[in-house]
Formats: C-alpha cells, structure tokens, sequence
C-alpha cells in the first residue's frame, strides 16, 4: 500500500509554484498588455511600430520554443535566468501581447462621442485617456484578461520541461515514483480546475464593481 | 464698432474628394447669438467642430478673440498649431453636443467639475460650488450625484449644457442639442438656452432645426447650402421674406414637415 501523504504534499508544493508562475506571470502580463496596446494607439509610428512588432512576435511563435529561448539560449547572450524567472518572463511576454491587443480594441471601441467631449472640455491625452477612455475601457477587458489569465494558469504546465517543479513536474515524478497514473493526474486536474475557477469568480466580482451605476434605470 | 471676436476667412474642408465647405467666410461679433440653418451637409454642423477643432482644415484661416486658430506664430510667419497652442485655444470654446457625450462613468456632478480641476487646477471644493451653482442654473441640482443612465435626454443635455459652461468660455457652440429628444423633452432644453441668452453676454453660436427657437433666440440667421452661405440677416427677415430661392423651397419644406417658424 502506498502513503499517498507524502506524494500529495509533493503536488502540493508543486502547486505553489504554479499559483506563483500565474500570479507573476499574469502581472508581466498585464504591464505588458497595457504597454503595447496603448503604444498600439498612439500617434507615433515608431511606437506603434515597436508594438506591433512584440505582438506578432509573440502571438505568432509558440510559448514552447519561446520559453526554450529565454531559458536555453539566452545564457549565450550572457543573460542567464533562474527557470522561475525564465517561466515568468516567457509567459508574461506571451499572454501580454494577446493582452495588448484586447486592451486596444476595449481603447478603441470608447467612441468617438467620448473623444470629442474631451477635447471640447480641453482635455489633454493624457487626462482623456487616465479619466474618461480607460476606466470605460477597463470593465470591456474584464472578460477577455480573464481568459488570458486562465489560458496563462494552464500554460504554466509547459514550464516543468525547463526542470520548474510546478505541479505538472511534480504530478510525473509521483507517476514515476508509483506507478500509479490516476490519483497523482486526478488531483492536479482538480487543482488546476479550483485555481480556474477562483480567477473567474474574482474577475467576474471586480467587473460588477467596475460597472456599478452604469446601467441606469431608463438607460 | 468692436472687433469680431470669430473670424472666418475663405474655409476649405474637404472629406476625400468632398468638398464640405467652399471658401467659407464669416465674422460673429463679440455676444452675438447666431443661427445656422439649412439642409442636412449643408456645412453647419461642420463649421461648429471646425471651431472646436474637432476637425482639421483644407485650407483658409480662423481668428478667434484675436488669436489664429489652427495656426501660431513661427519660422518668422504662420505653421501649423500644435497641440499646446490649441489646448489655449480652446478654453475660450465650449461645445454642447447632439448627443450630450457625458461621461457615463460619473455622476452628474463630476462631469461637470472634472474639466476645471484637471485644465484650470481649481480646487475640489470651488469646482464643486461652481459646479452646484451650474446645475441650479439649468434645473438639476438635485440630481447631482445622479449617473447619467438614469437621467432623461433633456435631463442629460442640461447637464452637458451646466458641464460646458463650468470653463467659462467666451464662446458657446450648440450643435443639434434638442434633435436626439424626445418632442416632449425639447421645451427645457430651450428653456435653458433662452435664460443663458438673456443672461450672459456669451457669443452663441447654434446649428437647429428648431426655426421657431432659432427666430427667438438669434440676433442673426446664416442659411447655409452646400457648403456656402446662402442668405444671412435678421430673424424677421429671413422666416418673412428670404431673398434666395433656396431658402424659401428650404423654409417651405420644414414648415411642411411640421416644424414651428
């Protein structure tokens, strides 16, 4: 008879990791998303240029080969990183130029009629785009980020191939070490699906308390 | 006789290969309330987010309280303003939108104090004051701390109205504000603008289909078509006895659709 105790406090440990992969990640992300997709619309051409350039990279590249990069071929540029940092950074790159893109269109679906009340009050950019633009295009991200961050919680598992002990990795060794395929797969299935599942109820909170007082009674 | 406080000298607009104004030319005197009437693209609407600096130019120049407009001083003649000279420029301007444009995301009281605590650095408390002072003045106090989702058409555009006047402009725009209405919610509105008119010495510039209002309310009527201005004189005697040809099959098509003169 096997003493899960112990294997189950390895997946447990492993599972640290990835909550601490997400949340790092997923704030790269975020910086990341919010960086790219407003210099996506601003009105140089070099920083639109720069923008659209991170994002067609990293969307069209697959995170397998850009985590192998950071980790395995970065050292021979001399940068070399620890597999958490390499696991945040390829992450967070990644799921922060899809971001980038959900952040400029919720930026440009803020109307036109929102713009020009700005300027007629002598906003400038800056204070159109802090005061009135942002906090209307927030609550339109909401939904798409929090795919973004679950798809980014879910990606976290490619990192156990840079030898990151996340819960994936930890879930193999149990396997290995056992024999046993169902318990060790079955536990992180149902982890994997709680830590879901609490980003989604979080997300749906906050987009409730953005969007309070918006819907009026006669619309 | 004063100087012109707006003055417009030979305006190109053009959208691709339209031509929304042809060489337009026209001079408002400081406090003069003014009306532009005529066909849908006709320019009238255009004119007003001209001076607002909503759109760009084709070509001419705008001088406004004695100011070039859409060009400043430099390289020894006039280029092209960038964006800090229009930013002066257009705290002497206030626009009233077709449709209100508030801030859904503030109460009615924020819409109106956010613009003089962020452009003219006033304090949240005199914004606030100032701003009370507005709202009672168009009939909405009480509903101040009110979102704009809950308040009517007119109720909104009262509010747009006490939010453009919060940076004391010289100079007031009115583009359409009563046509998004409901027939029932035009009158408070108007109500608004005639005791502005009565009350303040503000240039007033206003684009309508209201003819009965736009008779009342203007010093001046401009009948514009096609980019031109067709006809322009006192209220009486353009609604009693325009000249042009285009403004009588003009005039005669609105009263039809049921429009008071």
């Amino acid at each position: 008879m096997i003493d899960w105790s112990g294997y189950i406090g390895l997946i447990l440990q492993g599972a640290l990791v990835t909550l601490q992969l997400t949340v790092l990640g997923s704030a790269l992300a975020v910086v990341m998303a919010f960086t790219a997709g407003l210099a996506r619309v601003s009105r140089s051409f070099a920083v639109r240029a720069l923008a659209t350039t991170y994002i067609e990279f990293f969307r069209g590249t697959s995170i397998f080969v850009q985590l192998f990069w950071v980790y395995f071929v970065l050292p021979f540029a001399g940068i070399t990183l620890t597999p958490l940092q390499a696991g945040v950074l390829a992450l967070g790159l990644n799921v922060g130029a899809y971001g980038a893109e959900v952040v400029r269109g919720a930026v440009k679906a803020i109307g036109r009629e929102q713009r020009e009340a700005c300027i007629a009050l002598n906003l400038t950019r800056y204070q159109s785009m802090r005061h009135i633009i942002l906090p209307q295009a927030l609550p339109l991200m909401l939904p798409t980020f929090c795919n973004n961050a679950i798809e980014l919680l879910k990606g976290t598992a490619v990192v156990s191939l840079i030898s990151l002990t996340d819960m994936t990795f930890q879930a193999q060794v149990v396997r290995a070490q056992t024999g046993n395929t169902l318990i060790p797969f079955t536990v992180i299935l149902v982890l994997y699906f709680l830590m879901s599942w609490v980003i989604s109820r979080s997300m749906r909170w906050l987009e409730r308390r953005m969007t309070r007082g918006l819907d009026g009674v006669r619309g | 006789m004063p100087d012109p406080i707006i003055r417009i000298d030979n305006i190109i607009k053009r959208y691709g290969p339209l031509t929304v104004l042809d060489g337009l030319s026209m001079q408002v005197m400081p406090g003069e309330k003014l009306a532009l009437i005529g066909p849908s693209g006709s320019g009238k609407t255009t004119i007003l987010r001209i001076l607002m600096t909503l759109e760009t130019i084709s070509g001419g120049h705008i001088e406004v309280d004695g100011a070039q407009l859409y060009h400043m001083p430099g390289n020894g003649g006039l280029v092209a303003a960038d964006e800090r000279y229009l930013q002066r420029m257009r705290e002497k301007i206030g626009m009233v939108f077709q449709h209100f444009n508030l801030f859904p995301h503030k109460c009615v009281l924020d819409n109106v104090t956010l613009a003089p605590m962020l452009t003219k650095g006033m304090a949240r408390a005199a914004a606030e004051k100032r701003a009370m002072e507005l709202l009672d003045m168009v009939g909405m106090a009480d509903k101040a701390k009110s979102m704009p989702a809950q308040l009517s058409g007119g109720q909104k555009q009262r509010v747009a109205i006490a939010r453009a006047l919060a940076l004391s402009p010289k100079i007031m725009l009115f583009d359409e504000v009563t046509s998004a209405l409901d027939p029932e919610l035009v009158e408070e509105v108007l109500n608004v603008m005639r005791k502005l008119a009565s009350e303040t010495d503000m240039t007033m510039l206003l684009v309508t289909h209201e003819m009965g209002f736009a008779h009342d309310f203007a010093d001046r009527i401009l009948f514009f078509d096609r980019g031109r201005i067709v006809e322009e004189g006192k209220p009486d005697d353009i609604f009693r006895h325009p000249k042009q040809e285009r403004t009588q099959v003009f005039l005669r098509k609105i009263i039809a659709a049921g429009h008071r003169v």
